[in-house]
This record gives structure tokens, sequence and C-alpha cells, in this order.
């Protein structure tokens, strides 16, 4: 493998008294996508929280193309933590969709689009609406880009939400249980949304319970219990034939709850 | 009745107009100051928001007239002296921009965290997210209970008659002094504030509706 694009060592975090990440190590390559999977609790959405700097991170290293994300100058204790100047440059290359969507019910679909490409990269407000129209097509909502946020179902507001990160044009992609909201009828067309774009050759990190989306999407998938990464492989290897014995039980009973 | 009226109106509408300049002046100072304070109390460091609590609570706790008085009579023991129209003004703009402060704190408070997560997540900067994204949804909640304040503030505004402006309520008193006729003069003056009042309510409600678009 060469150079991860990101590159996580020895994550720790912390909330209070209580470890929700202890002693994280990943790499993720370009064009990965990494599904990471496990039990409420174990850290994974901290995890993906750490990666764009939405949580600060106690101990450790996450490096996003060579980047240091959470902290500036020389690693050690003495570190200090980024300027919100610098964390909004960082954040800007790394795109974040969200369980509850989070659009921004002040401004239509194509406006919720255009604020970053406006506000963040700058383009002309022309050039900003075509890449965003782009986007909410690629994403078959064309008919919908004067709709506010309010007017939409869940599946159209969170494919908006994949469209408002993915015309950032980041490097890497975060994906946070996006689906969890939704009704089970609508989880089809934001994952087909998902699928596209991990065929198109995005970098992306999956935190989901979908089963069924770990094993296509993902090129390799994470479990993680309690804390840390227990298991680590291709979807062949962690999903159907898991030779960890928490990674079992979770999966049995994952599969329990399927219909 | 009527020709009565006619008579008083003008010494009347002198005050009413110093009423005015008394309000507009005191609602766009603490509005300018009530949101910094709201902003502060929403996201300042601890060593901000502690002075900013004193501040607010004091100031939202002390009677106005005293607030007025106080920068009227005390001040000027403290070799600051100020004529009696700077004085009231800065005593009703401070009083009422520790209320706005507290409004604007709300308003913003009320604006779900994920709005924060989603812009810092596009890498809009602090003061882009407020612009852009906290503080138009804010909007909607704060604009209720700042008009409420605002038509206080146009009644509050009475007191400064008190340290000898002659707004509405001071010319109304005036000219009771001149024709012994304290009934329809009240009335008249009672009349003029409710016209500002309502003017405002009907302008507020106009706006609102122009920000009832957003639905969480």
């Amino acid at each position: 493998m060469s150079d991860p694009l990101v590159r996580i060592r020895g994550l720790r975090k912390s909330f209070g008294a209580t470890r929700v990440l202890d002693g994280i190590d990943l790499d993720i390559a370009r064009g990965e996508a990494v599904v990471v999977i496990g039990p409420s609790g174990s850290g994974k959405t901290t995890l993906l929280r750490c990666i764009n700097v939405l949580e600060t991170y106690d101990d450790g290293s996450i490096q996003v193309d060579g980047v240091e994300v959470g902290y500036a100058g020389p690693p050690g204790p003495r570190r200090r933590p980024r300027s919100e100047s610098d964390l909004a440059r960082i954040r800007a290359d790394i795109g974040m969709v969200f369980q509850l969507f989070n659009l921004f019910p002040h401004l239509t679909a194509l406006e919720n689009v255009m604020l970053g490409l406006v506000k963040v990269r700058g383009l002309p407000n022309a050039e900003a609406k075509a890449r965003a129209e782009h986007w909410l097509e690629r994403v078959g909502l064309s008919e919908k880009l004067r709709s506010l946020p309010g007017q939409l179902s869940g599946g159209q507001q969170q494919r908006v939400g994949i469209a408002r990160a993915v015309a950032m044009e980041p490097k890497v992609l975060l994906l946070d249980e996006i689906t969890s909201a939704l009704d089970p009828e609508l989880v089809g067309e934001v994952l087909a949304t998902v699928r596209q774009l991990a065929s198109d050759g995005m970098t992306m990190v999956v935190v989901t319970h979908e089963m069924t989306f770990a094993r296509d999407v993902g090129s390799r998938v994470v479990f993680m219990d309690a804390a840390r990464v227990v298991a680590d492989g291709t979807p062949q290897d962690v999903l159907v034939d898991p030779r960890h014995e928490r990674l079992r039980a979770f999966l049995a009973r994952i599969e329990m709850k399927r219909p | 009745m009527i020709e009565f009226a006619l008579r008083t109106l003008p010494f009347l509408w002198d005050g009413f107009l110093v009423t005015l300049h008394v309000s507009a002046l005191v609602v766009v100072v603490s509005l300018v100051a009530g949101v910094a304070i709201g902003i502060g109390f929403a996201y300042g460091p601890l060593w901000l928001r502690f002075p900013l609590r004193v501040y607010s609570d004091v100031l939202r706790g002390t009677p106005l007239l005293v607030l007025i008085f106080s920068v009227y009579y005390l001040l000027p023991m403290m070799g600051l002296n100020l004529q009696p129209f700077p004085a009231a003004v800065i005593a009703l703009s401070a009083f009422k921009a520790a209320h706005v402060g507290e409004i604007a704190r709300g308003a913003i408070g009320s604006i779900a965290r994920g709005q924060t997560d989603a812009g810092k997540a596009i890498g809009l900067t602090f003061a882009q997210r407020l612009a852009w994204v906290i503080l138009p949804q804010a909007v909607r909640r704060f604009l209720p209970p700042w008009v409420n304040s605002v038509t206080d503030t146009v009644k509050g505004s009475a007191l400064v008659s008190l340290v000898g402006i002659v707004d509405l309520m001071l010319a109304a008193q005036q000219v009771i002094g001149r024709t012994y006729e304290p009934l329809p003069v009240y009335v008249l003056a009672a009349f003029m504030y409710f016209a500002i009042n309502y003017a405002l309510s009907v302008a507020s409600r106009r706006l609102e509706a122009r920000f009832a678009y957003i639905r969480e």
C-alpha cells in the first residue's frame, strides 16, 4: 500500500471518565471504502467525528493526506489545538453526511449545496450553481432544486446531504449512520447513491448498521467494540468468516433482528 | 373635545417626536449591543460569560427608574457629567441591551447542534457559520420576544420625563399644567403611545410572516 490517505495511530479519547477511543490504529487508502460496524457505544461515531475534528482527540494522531487534523506544531504533549481558520481549511477537504441530515432549513436544496462552494471554495455564483445542479442531478434530485428541506422526504433530504458533501470534492467522505433515521423503503435510494460514489472511487469511511451495505459497498470492514478495533479485513473475512468471539456474538444479534 | 385636541396636539407633537427619538436610539443601540451579548453568552469562554452574566442579572434586576437616576446623578459624582438626554439614552440602552442579550442567547441556543456540525463540516469558519447558518435561523425565534421588548422600550421611555426631558409624557403634563384638563390630555397621549406600538406590532407580524417558511 502506498501512503494512506487517512492514517490513524494510537488514537485516544475520553468523555469525562469514559474511554470512548482506546488506541485506534487505522489506515485508509485512496479509493477505499471502509465500513465500520459495531454495537452502539463502541466509539464508531466518535472515531468518525474525530477525523474532521467535530470532536477533539486527547492522544494519538490522525493525518489526512499527510496533515495532522486536530493539532498544529510538532507531535508531543505540548502540541496545540489548531486555530479556527486552520480547522475550517482542513474540514473543507473532508466531507461528512449526518444521521439526521442536518440540512440548513432556511435554504433550498440548491442553496444548501452552493453555500460551501461560494463561501468556502470562493466559486463565482454561476459556477457554484452549475456544480450544485450537477451533483443534485447525480443524486436524482434535479426536480427538487428549489425545494426547502422541510418539503422533502427523508431520503431526498439525505441525498441533498450527500450532494452538499460531495460537491466540495472532498478527499475523503465520512458517512455517519446515514440511513438510520430513514423509513425502510427510503433506505434503498440513499444506499444506491453511496454505492455509485464508491464505484467512482470516492474514499469513504462508513459507519452503518446496514450489513448488506457493509457487504456490497465496503472494500474493507472494521469491527469496533468497547473503544477498540477488534477485527479489520475484507467483508468475506469479517462478516462471513468471523474469527473473533465478540464479533460472532454481534453478528448473531444482528442476524436475529433481520426479518 | 376635537377642538381641544387640535389645540393641544402641536404641544404634544414635539414630545411625541422626542419619545420616538429616544426610543429609536435605544432600540438600535440595545439591538447591536444585545446581539453581541447574546453571541458572547452562546459561544464565549467563561471569562467572558461570567461578567456578561453579572451585567445581565444586575441590570435586569434593577428598576429602570433607578438606573436612569444612577446614570444621571451618580456618574457626575465620579466626574462624568452627562446631559439629561444622553444620560437617559445610556441608561435605557444598557437596561434594554441586557434583555435583548437574553433573547438573543435563547434564540441562538434553540438552533440544533447539528447545524453547527454541518456548517463546520463544509469548512465554514465561526463568523461564516454565524452569518449564513445560525443567525438567519435564530432570527425567527428572536423576532417575537424582541418586538415585545421594543414596545416595552417605547412605553418605558416615559420615565425619561423624570430627568426633565420633554418627551410625550412630560409634554402632556405641561399641557395639563396650563389647561387643568388632565383626562383628555392623558387620553390623547395614551392614544399616541398606542399608535406607535400598534404600528410596531403590525410591522412585526409582516416581518414574522417573512420568516415563517423556515421549518425544522
